[in-house]
């Protein structure tokens, strides 16, 4: 079986897993839509500061909502010890890394949709370059499904995953949170030439993090306990 | 490398579980077809055994070949010949019973079979859509060890198949290892029945304290 086909095989398997746990739906957006609820209520909608802060504020929500679905990309597997399932299955390493991080992926896109309507709709943001906005949410999101992906397998490691997990994830996505929120400012001020270094750094970061992954989710995948 | 009709072949191998010596200088040799048992003591080594064969514990020290091949260099192709059966089943809580079966298949390079099949033999008929997580620990363990033995493995490593099985159950799986070795598979079966497991088996190794003490029959 090639890479892709063993991918698209894990990747089902955890999207098939999610649709019934209904766990994305039931407590990933909703907690994601409390966290722009909340930042709409603490910047005081009144003073007109939120469309100026919304790109930051939207990614912030992303990001912390995109670290329990991570948690819980890996929680399935320690469950009935499945990952053992898993690794004895002769999947590969590459392909299983690939077919979380894509699972992650479609998670996240289905989240930053729901948030995006919220914070256009509380925030009183308008788009001025969808494509913009919409390119650099493909790359942030490849980003941020590969990093989280591989930094899962790491924390997936230790007794203390659940806290772990943001401690190493969070200082290392910096870039992205940087370039995601650039890129948006610039796609709600009409300015696609400001966007495209940002967009750039994306792509690089995601093209980085995809590649170290398939190399080295494997052994990171074995060692872990 | 070992003769090819060594199934399994370990030589002083030792695996630490933290500091802990879990295997202290295991040598064991199992011949391809034969049925082995390994029994002793709480805490003796047999899982541990049994998941260093299944290359998911690493060896720290000693050499172990699996069907002929390195575990360390070949693992992932050792992985897909052979199959485990441990205390947990390795599947997933929110996926039904066919799904878990059709997801192993899959996995192993295999197109799905026909689910009644393989349901009818392990007494799954009926729960083909109910998930992993509402079965009983019965019914838990024959779907683990639906899973494993759909597999086709060339040896099978069963950690105390036995358990939580009902009689009727217990016989149909006596019957399947004692099936195995006409099919071509190795069994290497660790448990605490051991007169059931005596029974099925062409010899016993006992462990204790991670070495081997009383290696019955005659190596290879």
């Amino acid at each position: 079986m090639s890479l892709v086909r063993e991918a698209l095989l894990v990747a089902g398997k955890d999207l098939r897993i999610e649709a019934r746990s209904r766990v994305t739906l039931a407590q990933i957006v909703p907690f994601g839509g409390i966290v722009v609820l909340l930042f709409a209520f603490a910047l005081d909608p009144a003073r007109g500061n939120l469309p100026r802060v919304a790109p930051g504020l939207f990614w912030v929500a992303v990001l912390l909502a995109a670290l329990m679905a991570l948690s819980r990309s890996f929680a399935v597997e320690a469950r009935n010890s499945a990952r053992d399932g898993l690794r004895l299955s002769g999947l590969d390493g590459s392909a299983v890394f690939l077919g979380k991080a894509m699972a992650v992926a479609a998670q996240l896109v289905a989240l930053e949709t729901v948030l995006g309507t919220l914070v256009v709709l509380l925030y009183d943001v308008h788009v001025s370059a969808w494509s913009v906005v919409l390119l650099s949410a493909v790359a942030a999101t490849a980003g941020l499904a590969a990093t989280g992906t591989l930094f899962g397998v790491l924390a997936a490691g230790s007794r203390r995953r659940e806290t772990l997990l943001p401690l190493l994830l969070l200082p290392v996505v910096t870039p992205v949170m940087l370039g995601a929120t650039r890129a948006f400012e610039a796609g709600l001020e009409g300015a696609p030439s400001e966007a495209w270094r940002w967009i750039g750094l994306l792509v690089l970061f995601a093209v980085l993090y995809l590649s170290a992954g398939v190399l080295a989710f494997d052994a990171l995948w074995e060692e872990a306990e | 490398m070992e003769a090819v009709s060594n199934a399994v072949s370990l030589r002083s191998v030792v695996c630490l579980l933290g500091r802990f010596p879990a295997l202290a200088g295991v040598d064991l040799r199992v011949r391809r077809r034969e049925v082995v048992l390994l029994s002793g003591p709480n805490g003796a080594g047999k899982s541990t055994l049994l998941r260093v064969l299944a290359g998911l514990l690493p060896v720290h020290r000693g050499e172990v070949e699996v069907l002929g091949a390195d575990l360390r260099s070949d693992r992932r192709a050792v992985r897909r010949r052979l199959a485990l059966v441990g205390h947990d089943t390795f599947c997933y809580d929110d996926l039904t019973v066919a799904e878990n079966l059709r997801f192993a298949a899959r996995a192993a390079g295999r197109p799905a079979r026909p689910a009644p099949e393989v349901l009818a033999r392990f007494g799954l008929s009926g729960l083909a859509d109910v998930r992993h997580g509402r079965l009983s620990a019965g019914q838990r363990r024959r779907l683990s060890l639906a899973v494993a033995f759909d597999r086709d493995a060339e040896l099978l490593l069963l950690d105390e198949p036995h358990a939580g099985l009902d009689d009727a159950h217990r016989a149909e799986l006596d019957l399947l290892i004692a099936a195995a070795p006409g099919e071509g598979r190795t069994v290497v079966l660790a448990s605490h029945e051991l007169e059931r497991a005596r029974a099925l088996a062409d010899r016993e190794v006992r462990l204790e304290a991670g070495v081997v003490r009383e290696p019955a029959g005659a190596p290879a």
